[in-house]
């Protein structure tokens, strides 16, 4: 009897999965209420970076092509590659219907009435509508209920939402373009979607970590003669050119260049994203505070680590300088067994854990890397998650822990609550989303005591849990304790402490992925 | 200080409403009690007014709430100081009364020894009145709170309510014609009226799900015919239409668009619009979720078509009127075309469904057998 129901209900998946527009409807519903939890976020805190895209808006506006890159009315100079700068200029046709001050390139400066906010959050959730056909055409095939878990996790992402929607920035969109392209690559298509991941490097070249993962797979698995390489080849080539190619003409490139790679900055943004560099700034700052008490001469830059506008400085006194080139050589380095995996087997299922790989070991080894890179690796990795147990409980753990980092990003008390509740939510839907959905049998509901039994799967191991129990007692520590012992005094430390922890989270999260990556 | 909503939320409300569905709910299945769970606590109105607009109505409906949850365990006697205790908070709720009164006058009279009951019921109450009216009695400031409770002055309607007075006052001229003090006795009279059939069925025939229209029926009465309405009283026939969502889904779905549309020149002169559509959303989104079809479907099917399609055009209407209101200036010779746009529409839908809650409250199922069957439970 149960083996009867159990086929009968594989069947009814099955075709329920062939349908084309399979999840349309949810995808609809999910999308339209997490656009109005996004409206609900209209008045939040927003940062530097609302100015630096209103800037934008009105440098495509106001200036010739020639000028875009080479401009200085403002510090925020335009630095993303030539496609986000058309995407700019067509927003700004908007823009100047709403309020013609936004794109007004001096009256402009620095202006932030209402009409720009909501002009601006709206253009940010209207682009968020490729975040959503990206999600549903790689989802379209899965059972809906896993469906629905990857628009659960994805749609209402803590991460998305604080660093797009209240931070204020474009990432939905780009990570939607990036889900588009491996959602081809899934399908077989293999020209469309190394097109579709040239326009992506186009739009954000940071996207460009995971260029060698394409570029193997590719050479691989598409170009099986030389008509299909020259084919690739030609069709990469056409959309470079179409994005640089103008600037080029100008004579402009060396200029271009240089906004995009400002390797002037210092090897860690103000607030040391959680990664390697991270934890070798703080042994390094141990190691010249204990040989300072031992007596020795030990020069000490103060806040040298502080990445932002201005440019070198001795960052390390007492472990190596790291250059550029180093770090570049690193990245490389910790991906050559993906790579090497890739051009030994080159097959369609592999190809998005080694591209979250990819991100990660950037991440994690990259130079100048922000904390809001993490969302580059943690959003794909849910479309991992969803078919497999072991890269669920990685997934989890490494959601929450990056999150959690996110959160000085925010650091008005207005937005202490929504953050901490939409991490809150965040963990226990996606725990009962995953428990459910690899419990030995689903059913359409499920009662709660059956739920507990079957929960053993979806177990974290004791190392993971008190390492999450530990960021609670680090966030208490960073709010409350460390006013009440230190009060004004190393103010940079609750920072320190929260990248630090995190960072060692996130490089044993590397180093698991790292594992999948070998077993492949 | 808005911590201090949000907190009084939490601790009064949130709480009976938990004690309400756990209460009248826990037959039903769980998907469907944790969705009308849900949708009772995610109500957008109040989440405007009490957190946007900022006003404490979430103390008073939760105890009022509590009451009702009291009644339905068969707890009166806490039921009546809950509800005094609402009473006290504000007298708003008062228009509640009449359904309270009706229905625990009409179970008081079958029991065994109807007086002493009453008496004891009379207890109840003015003990809780005592106790919260005790410092006031001291100092005999009785007489000035009483005063501030009944701000006659203000005139039988502020602004665009969509009430009786204001709808019909496009064409009589109510306050030309009478003054405050006649005004004020009409009024009364009006809405002795009208909450009199819904109060004579309870006690004639008392009932839990009687209860609940009636509850609805008498605020819907008292925000239609009473002095003085603001358009944040449609809270309180809101709260008792949310109850029922199980039974009567229809009833519930025009209640809050009523609600919502009535709210919206309030919300924008507070600068809510943005978000008043998002809320307003968010909840049409819950009432329709797709993958709780399957479970909701018999609620869904049991609407009545009528209602329904009210309820259609009223959405599409008042979608149309807000958009005009946010987009269009009005003519210089009507500048509150919109205002009393908006007001007679969801006047004409309240009517419709009062009509409809009068009739559903009319025709349930008689009760003599549940009230001793409740009788041999509790012995």
């Amino acid at each position: 009897m149960r083996g009867t129901k159990q086929q009968q209900q594989h069947e009814l998946q099955r075709q329920q999965a062939q349908k084309p527009m399979n999840g349309l409807r949810e995808v609809l519903w999910m999308a339209s209420v997490a656009t109005c939890i996004k409206m609900l976020l209209m008045p939040t805190y927003h940062s530097t970076d609302f100015e630096v895209h209103r800037h934008w808006l009105a440098l495509t506006a106001s200036l010739p092509l020639n000028q875009w890159y080479i401009d200085e009315t403002s510090p925020w100079t335009l630095d993303y590659p030539p496609f986000f700068a058309w995407f700019e200029y067509v927003l700004s046709f908007f823009a100047r219907i709403v309020d013609p001050v936004i794109v007004d390139l001096t009256r402009g400066l620095k202006y932030d009435a209402a009409s720009a906010v909501y002009f601006q959050r709206g253009s940010v959730m209207c682009s968020d509508l490729l975040l959503f056909l990206g999600t549903w055409r790689f989802c379209r095939n899965f059972p809906l209920k896993l469906q629905i878990l990857s628009y659960l996790a994805i749609f209402f992402s803590p991460g998305l939402l604080m660093v797009d929607h209240i931070h204020f920035q474009y990432n939905g969109f780009l990570l939607g373009v990036l889900l588009l392209s491996v959602s081809y690559l899934k399908e077989g298509n293999d020209l469309t979607g190394g097109i579709m991941f040239a326009i992506l490097l186009c739009f954000k070249h940071l996207f460009a970590i995971a260029a060698p993962v394409y570029f193997v797979y590719l050479l691989r698995h598409y170009c099986h003669d030389l008509a299909r390489f020259l084919k690739l080849g030609f069709s990469v080539m056409l959309v470079i050119l179409t994005a640089f190619g103008p600037f080029l003409y100008y004579g402009q490139i060396a200029q271009v260049l240089r906004r995009l790679f400002p390797f002037g900055r210092g090897l860690c943004h103000a607030y040391w994203a959680p990664n390697f560099w991270a934890l070798y700034n703080a042994v390094d700052k141990m190691l010249s505070y204990l040989l300072r008490m031992l007596g020795f001469d030990v020069v000490m830059e103060k806040a040298a680590m502080t990445g932002g506008l201005v440019g070198d400085s001795k960052a390390h006194a007492i472990l190596p300088q790291i250059t550029p080139g180093l770090s570049m050589f690193l990245v490389l380095l910790s991906m050559s067994p993906c790579l090497i995996k890739i051009w030994r087997k080159p097959r369609r299922d592999n190809l998005l854990i080694c591209v979250v790989y990819a991100y990660t070991c950037g991440y994690i080894f990259g130079w100048h890397v922000h904390e809001k890179a993490s969302l580059h690796f943690v959003i794909p990795l849910v479309l991992a998650a969803v078919d497999s147990v072991k890269v669920a409980k990685e997934y989890y753990f490494v959601s929450i822990v990056s999150y959690y980092s996110l959160f000085p990003l925010l650091f008005e008390p207005r937005e202490y609550p929504v953050k901490m509740i939409f991490l809150v939510l965040h963990s226990t839907a996606m725990w009962y989303g995953f428990a459910i959905n690899f419990a030995p049998q689903t059913q359409t509901s499920v009662k709660e005591s059956e739920l507990k039994e079957r929960n053993g799967c979806m177990s974290l191991c004791i190392k993971k849990k008190m390492f999450i129990a530990g960021l609670v007692g680090l966030e208490i520590y960073v709010q409350l304790i460390h006013h009440l012992v230190f009060e004004e005094r190393l103010p940079f430390l609750p920072l320190m402490l929260i990248s630090v922890y995190c960072s060692i989270g996130l490089m044993y999260a590397w180093l698991k992925q790292l594992s999948f990556v070998i077993e492949l | 200080m808005r911590w201090t909503v949000l907190t009084s939320d939490a601790i009064i409300f949130f709480p009976a409403v938990f004690a309400f569905s756990m209460a009248f709910h826990h037959q039903r299945r769980f998907d469907e009690s944790a969705w009308a769970f849900a949708v009772i606590l995610l109500q957008p109105a109040l989440i405007l007014i009490d957190h946007g607009h900022f006003q404490y109505n979430c103390i008073s409906l939760g105890l009022t709430l509590g009451a009702v949850a009291s009644i339905c365990l068969h707890r009166d006697y806490l039921a009546s100081v809950l509800f005094c205790l609402a009473l006290n908070h504000k007298q708003m709720s008062a228009y509640y009364a009449p359904a309270f009164f009706a229905y625990l006058f009409g179970k008081s009279i079958r029991k065994k020894n109807p007086i002493f009951e009453v008496m004891k019921l009379g207890v109840a109450v003015i003990g809780t009145f005592l106790l919260c009216w005790w410092p006031f009695l001291h100092s005999r400031t009785a007489e000035a709170v009483l005063l501030r409770l009944a701000p006659l002055q203000r005139g039988i309607f502020e602004d665009y309510v969509a009430n009786f007075w204001c709808a019909s006052s496009l064409v009589v001229k109510w306050k030309q014609i009478f003054p405050n003090t006649v005004l004020a006795y009409l009024a009364l009279f009006a809405t002795l009226v009208s909450f009199l059939p819904s109060v004579v069925q309870q006690i004639r025939s008392p009932s839990h799900r009687g209860f609940l229209l009636s509850l609805f029926n008498s605020s819907l009465s008292f925000y239609l015919f009473s002095y003085q309405v603001h358009e944040k009283s449609i809270l309180l026939p809101l709260i008792p239409a949310s109850l029922l969502i199980l039974e009567d889904f229809s009833l519930y779905r025009g209640m809050i668009l009523c609600a919502m549309f009535s709210m919206f020149p309030l919300l924008r002169r507070d600068g809510l619009v943005v978000p008043y559509i998002a809320t307003f959303a968010l909840h049409l989104l819950l009432l329709n979720v797709p993958f709780l079809e399957k479970s909701l479907s018999h609620v869904k099917e049991r609407q009545h078509p009528s209602l329904k399609y009210m309820s259609d055009g009223l959405l599409f209407t008042g979608c149309l009127i807000d958009l005009l209101y946010l987009l269009i200036e009005p003519p210089p010779r009507y500048p509150f075309l919109f205002e009393a746009l908006n007001s007679l529409l969801v006047f004409i839908c309240l009517v419709l469904i009062g009509l409809h809650s009068h009739i559903q409250q009319w025709s349930a199922t008689s009760t003599h057998e549940q009230i001793d069957a409740d009788k041999v439970k509790m012995n």
